[in-house]
Formats: C-alpha cells, sequence, structure tokens
C-alpha cells in the first residue's frame, strides 16, 4: 500500500490489520517515553489546503511520535498566496525529500490528482465532501475499543450527509466492519442518488431512536453550504438535533459520537455532548494512534535506518 | 488539380466507387484524370469536408488556449472545411467589426472557412441585446450566448422575434444556472458518491421546455447545442411533430463516455454539459442515428495543460474535439457513409446557412471535401491542438481521417 486515498481502498481485513496496529501503538502512547524510533529519519509533510485541527495536530503528533521528522504547510503563510499553483506546491515540497504527504483540500479528488503527481506516499486527510478514511479508521477504532466488535451494532449517522465527506468514509468503515448504518437527514441534506449504499435513510430521527446502539453526529456545515438549504437553524435543531430528550429516548448502552467540530446547542445538546456516554473525546484520542498506524504501514521498511 | 483515387464517394445519388478529380475551386469530375497529385484511397470514404457548429477557437483574448490558427490546423486535421466560432472571446463576438476579425483572420490561414456565432446579448451578459442587426450584416447566421443560457426570457424572446424576421437561428446552450447552482457533474449516483455537487438533468431540460414556448411565439429557428439528455430530445421531437424549426446538435464525448468516466476525476472528463448516465448516452446515439438529432457538433473547448492541473471541481469546463470527432462518431455508432456524412457535414452545414459546405460530391460542386478510412484504428496521443485537454487520449478509435481538401487545396494529409 503506497496511498491511503480512500477508505474503499480497504477491505474488512486491511481495516482491521490497520485497527490493530492502532491498538498496540495506543498502548506505546500509554507509556512513561511515549515515542518509539519507527520512522526515523523519514518526512512527514502535512499540507492543509483547508483549516483543521484535529486532523492536522494527530498527524504531527503521530508522526512525532514514531520520530519522523514533520514539514507543516499553511496556505495563508506560503506562495500559495502569491499565485503559486497546487501541482508546483506539492512538487516543491516533495523535492525538499519528503516522504509522505497528508493532504487536506476543498476540492474532491484532491489528494487523488497529488497522487499522480507525485512519487511519495500521500494520505487524504480529507477531499471536500468525498473522503476522510483516517477519520473512518478512527471512528471504527473508538467502536471497537468500546463494544468489543461492531458487528450487528445499529448505527444512525445524523445530519448534513450530502457535503459530509467523514459520512461518506465512515460509513463504509462501519458497514465494512459488520454494522447496520441508518442516514438521517432533512431530505435537502440526504445525497440525491443513493442507489447501491449498503445503508438505509430516513428524515425522521425520532422513528429510529429506540434501536440505536450509536447516535453519530454530524456538523452543519454553514461554510459548505448547508445554509441555504435550511429554511430555519431552529427548525433543523428542533427536528434533528440530539436533544437531551431525545438522548434519553436511546437504549440505555447507546453512546454518542462527532467528528468535531462541534457546533454546541445547534446538533448536539452541549450537555449530551459531555456526558460519560459520548465518545467524542475518545475519538479524538483514537486520532492519534490511528494515524500512527496509517503512518507507519505506509512508510515502515520504506526508510529503515 | 488532386486526384482521389478508388474512393467509395458521397454522391447525392448515395456511395459511387471510383475517383474524384477536384479543381482549385470546384470539383472537375467523377473519375479520373491527370493531376499534380494523386492519392490512392484503398476503398476509403470521400464526402463533403465536415462541418462544426460548435468550436471555440479562444480568439481574441485566450490565445494561450488556442487561436485560429491552430484550431484551424487542428479542424483540418479532423475533416473539417468549416468552423462556426463560439462568441464567448475577450471581448464577445457582439458587433459586426468583431465577427468580421474572426472570419477575416481565417481567412488568412486559409485553412478552413470560419463563420463567427453572434452572442445575443451584449459582452455576453444576459442584460442587453447585442448588435444583432451589425452581426447579421458582417454575415452571421447562428446567434448564442454559448456558456451560459440567456436566463432573461423577455430578452430572448425579443431576439428571437428580431431574428425570426431576418431568418437567423437562435441556439441555446441550455442550463438553468439556479439547478446547475454549483455543480461540476451529473446529478446522480456518481456524484453523490463523490460529494460533488450535480447539475441534474432537469437544468437543460427546463430551459429547452421554456425556449421551446418562445419558438411557438416567435417562430423562429432554434437550434439546441450539446443535447446531453434522453429528455431534451424527447423536447425538440415533440416541437418538430408541431412544426416548428428546431435543430439539436451532440458532441462526440456525449456519445461515448457516461458519467460513471468520472470516478476518478480526471479533469479531461469535466464538460457542460456534464457527462449523463448510461440511459441518456444510448437515447442519443439512438437519436443521433435516427436523424432526430441533427448533427453533430465537437463543443471543441481547448484549456492549457496547467490549468487542468488542478482538482476537478477546480478544472476549467471542456475538451477539446476537432481532431478526434469522426473516428469518435464511427466507433461509437457505425454509422453508414451517407448518414455520417450527412450529421457531420450536410445538415450542420444547412443549419449555419454555409452554401460552399456540406455538398455532396458531384461534377461543380464546392471543392471541399474529406477522405476517411472507417476501418483504420488508432491511438490519439498527441494534438494539433494548442491543449491537450481531450477525454480520447489513450483510447482506441476505429477510423482515422486520410485528407482534407479545402478550396481545392490539400489541408491536411494524414502522415504527411
Amino acid at each position: 500500500m503506497k496511498h491511503l486515498l480512500s477508505i474503499d481502498d480497504l477491505d474488512r481485513s486491511g481495516i482491521e490489520e490497520l485497527l490493530d496496529l492502532a491498538d498496540h501503538f495506543t498502548e506505546v502512547l500509554g507509556r512513561d517515553i511515549p515515542k518509539v524510533p519507527a520512522l526515523r529519519g523519514a518526512t512527514v509533510a502535512t499540507l492543509f489546503f483547508e483549516a483543521s485541527t484535529r486532523t492536522r495536530l494527530s498527524f504531527e503528533k503521530a508522526a512525532k511520535a514514531l520520530s519522523a521528522d514533520v514539514l507543516n504547510f499553511s496556505p495563508a503563510t506560503s506562495s500559495l498566496s502569491k499565485g503559486e499553483s497546487l501541482k508546483d506546491t506539492v512538487l516543491t515540497v516533495q523535492a525538499m525529500g519528503t516522504d509522505l504527504m497528508v493532504v487536506r483540500h476543498a476540492a474532491a479528488g484532491a489528494a487523488h490528482r497529488v497522487a499522480s503527481w507525485v512519487d511519495c506516499g500521500v494520505v487524504n486527510g480529507g477531499d471536500g465532501a468525498h473522503q476522510h478514511p483516517t477519520q473512518a479508521l478512527l471512528d471504527a477504532l473508538t467502536l471497537r475499543r468500546h463494544f468489543g466488535k461492531l458487528d450487528g451494532l445499529a448505527v444512525a449517522i445524523v445530519g448534513d450527509i450530502r457535503n459530509s465527506r467523514v459520512a461518506r468514509s465512515t460509513l463504509a468503515a462501519f458497514v465494512a466492519l459488520g454494522a447496520t448504518v441508518t442516514l438521517v437527514a432533512p431530505p435537502t441534506l440526504l445525497p440525491v442518488d443513493m442507489s447501491g449504499w449498503p445503508v438505509n435513510s430516513t428524515t425522521d430521527f425520532d422513528e429510529v431512536l429506540e434501536g440505536l446502539d450509536v447516535v453519530y453526529m454530524l456538523r452543519i456545515q454553514l461554510e459548505r453550504g448547508s445554509g441555504p438549504v435550511l429554511p430555519s437553524l431552529p427548525e433543523y435543531v428542533d427536528r434533528f438535533g440530539l436533544s437531551r430528550h431525545r438522548f434519553a429516548r436511546l437504549p440505555r448502552e447507546a453512546v454518542v459520537m462527532h467528528p468535531g467540530p462541534m457546533n454546541r446547542g445547534i446538533e448536539i445538546d452541549p450537555e449530551v455532548a459531555d456526558c460519560n456516554r459520548s465518545l467524542i473525546t475518545a475519538q479524538v484520542s483514537a486520532g492519534v494512534a490511528t494515524r500512527m498506524a496509517v503512518l507507519f504501514r505506509l512508510l515502515a521498511g520504506k526508510r529503515q535506518p | 488539380m488532386i486526384c482521389l483515387r478508388d474512393a467509395l464517394v458521397a454522391t447525392p445519388d448515395g456511395m459511387v466507387q471510383g475517383d474524384v478529380l477536384v479543381g482549385p475551386e470546384r470539383i472537375e469530375r467523377l473519375g479520373g484524370g491527370r493531376a499534380e497529385t494523386d492519392l490512392e484511397l484503398g476503398g476509403a470514404w470521400v464526402g463533403p469536408g465536415l462541418v462544426d457548429l460548435h468550436a471555440h477557437l479562444r480568439q481574441p483574448g485566450f490565445e494561450w488556449k488556442e487561436d485560429i490558427a491552430s484550431g484551424s490546423r487542428a479542424g483540418a486535421a479532423g475533416g473539417y472545411t468549416a468552423l462556426v466560432a463560439m462568441p464567448n472571446t475577450d471581448p464577445a463576438v457582439d458587433a459586426g467589426h468583431r465577427a468580421r476579425f474572426v472570419a477575416d483572420l481565417a481567412r488568412q490561414v486559409g485553412l478552413l472557412e470560419v463563420t463567427a456565432a453572434g452572442a445575443i446579448t451584449l459582452g455576453r451578459h444576459g442584460q442587453e441585446l447585442s448588435h444583432l442587426d451589425e452581426l447579421w450584416s458582417a454575415g452571421v447566421r447562428l446567434f448564442t450566448d454559448d456558456g451560459d443560457t440567456v436566463a432573461d426570457a423577455g430578452l430572448l424572446r425579443h431576439a428571437m422575434e428580431y431574428l425570426a424576421e431576418r431568418g437567423g437561428v437562435v441556439a441555446e446552450h441550455a442550463e438553468d444556472a439556479g439547478l446547475a447552482r454549483g455543480g461540476h457533474l451529473h446529478e446522480g449516483s456518481a456524484s453523490s458518491r463523490l460529494g460533488i455537487r450535480g447539475i441534474p438533468a432537469l437544468a437543460e431540460e427546463v430551459v429547452i421546455a421554456r425556449d421551446l414556448a418562445l419558438v411557438k411565439l416567435t417562430g423562429v429557428r432554434y437550434h439546441v447545442q450539446h443535447v446531453s439528455t434522453a429528455g431534451s430530445v424527447g423536447l425538440v421531437v415533440e416541437a418538430r411533430c408541431q412544426g416548428h424549426q428546431v435543430t439539436s446538435e451532440v458532441t462526440p464525448h456525449h456519445l461515448t463516455f457516461d458519467h460513471t468516466h468520472t470516478k476518478d476525476l480526471d479533469p479531461a472528463f469535466k464538460m457542460y454539459p456534464p457527462l449523463r448516465p448510461p440511459a441518456d448516452v444510448e437515447a442519443l446515439k439512438k437519436a443521433l442515428a435516427e436523424g432526430l438529432i441533427d448533427a453533430v457538433a465537437t463543443d471543441h473547448a481547448p484549456h492549457a495543460a496547467y490549468e487542468c492541473e488542478v482538482p476537478f471541481e477546480e478544472a476549467p469546463r471542456g475538451v477539446i474535439g476537432l481532431e478526434t470527432a469522426a473516428a469518435a462518431v464511427n466507433s461509437a455508432l457505425d454509422l453508414d457513409p451517407v448518414t455520417f456524412f450527412t450529421r457531420m457535414s450536410v445538415a450542420p452545414a444547412a443549419i449555419a446557412g454555409m452554401g460552399n459546405q456540406g455538398r455532396w460530391i458531384e461534377e461543380g460542386a464546392p471543392s471541399n471535401l474529406m477522405a476517411f478510412d472507417p476501418e483504420a484504428v488508432w491511438v490519439p496521443q498527441r494534438f494539433l491542438s494548442k491543449s491537450e485537454n481531450s477525454p480520447f487520449r489513450g483510447v482506441k478509435l476505429r477510423g482515422q481521417v486520410r485528407a482534407t481538401i479545402f478550396s481545392g487545396r490539400m489541408t491536411y494529409l494524414a502522415g504527411a
């Protein structure tokens, strides 16, 4: 495996192999000195053409925990602001001696394009509303740690499915590992044509609440255009928000997830977000070990000292 | 004089085996004779030079993508002897002198006949009528704001009323801006999976439906550019059955590829209208074969390589097509030669009002013709166009242009 561009690049055993590796790195991260020399001498560049907190920081932390060097790039302070193209930018970063690039971009397919231009490995850190494979892996890892396995779990992914790369990748990982997934959204935020998707969908959140093991809330992405298709945000909150009332109707063992960043008080009630059945901070923690697993898998053996 | 030997010749009476003696202005005769140049064709088709209703030659304003000289070379290599140049240049062709500039420059290049299409609205801004009177006097017969729909139905109505009296053709790039907003692909399973906003088939069909209502009101000749859906074909056919003068064109890429070809997000497959589902492709092929769609038009839309080295959503729309059109159509449809030349030359010449083009081969017909070997197999790799944004690059095609003759001059010879 040279690149990780889409969760569809992995089958069930490919995903499980990475999750097993992530479990191992979780143990590493718990040590007094949470660092191993596995990727010493390798250089990882994080190229985030779109804003990020979690993904970028956790890739950086993951690379450092594996003793790799990290090059950071941010568009505002780069020559991109002088009009340098995406292609010239990534070729420049490669020319400095980069073994792997993590690319986030607002346009779908950007990481695939970059992979076609460079010789080094590429990890898709999110491309438009298309894919975010490491998010899918860390979500699967979080659930596997909590429940032991995903087989038979009933999951609802709720919110702006149409504009969500998280929904597209995470649902694929969950289904590959044996969960059943229902997408819940107003009609304007469901994908237009879901023929062939291995999921159910509904516009009625309340109808599915009582049978769920996992409620996965998505952020309303006002910057990606989910605003104009909603006649009113209060109505959205009323029909699709995870309120305390809805939370109370969930089975007692059910858990809550959210990829972050949250709009507290919109898609999720602040108390629900912080309650002891919320896995939201566990997702963030799982992100570091997951990304260590991905980096190790793509780079180990290539730059052994 | 050029003598084309051992050809299958497209005459007014159908296909005839034999030779053609081509003089400097007119075809001397069907049959052999002494000539400076002899071309042995081994049974290849000879017919009227192809006519493209829809080419973006990019001059003036975008010469790094293409210019009239390079576009003419590409056209000649594709078997074309005439092109209609789209008016979305900078400045737009919205006045008489701008149309003359394009035609004059093409005349100096001398590789094929170019007539400019005129913009319907000033600057293609959709706000007020262009100088339709001047454009008409400059020889413009086809009017379009190609690249954009004329959104204002009231304005379009006035253009139609004016041009109906003159006998001009209103051609529409049919795409409702609201329904298409933010879209880069056909709205369907592929766009949903890729998370890219889609352009629904309806974006095209609602504009055609609106326009046809105005056609019924004004009686203007109306032409649908690059039709892409089965529903659009149905609307056109219905209007024709009611006796209205409505025609349409389809591009080679819409006859060849469907929206699943965009799965790798290669910008060489980004075109507007977008590639549609397989059922639409089949409907377009059937409609072209049966004549419900009148003409093949390339929508040749060059963009520099560096402009296309970006993610799909940021890539410019459109692909080149002049050099691959004949082969692509022959590969997709396997038309008989009479139908092939009708859709590629005779019908588009009639729509564009080009009297010296699209004439079946006979004594005295203008010396604009092309030779095409329908069985030759080749793989396009390099192009004479300044740009290389082709979805057919690396695709095996059947049928190859052997030679193109414009005004009695050999403007292209394969392998030369």
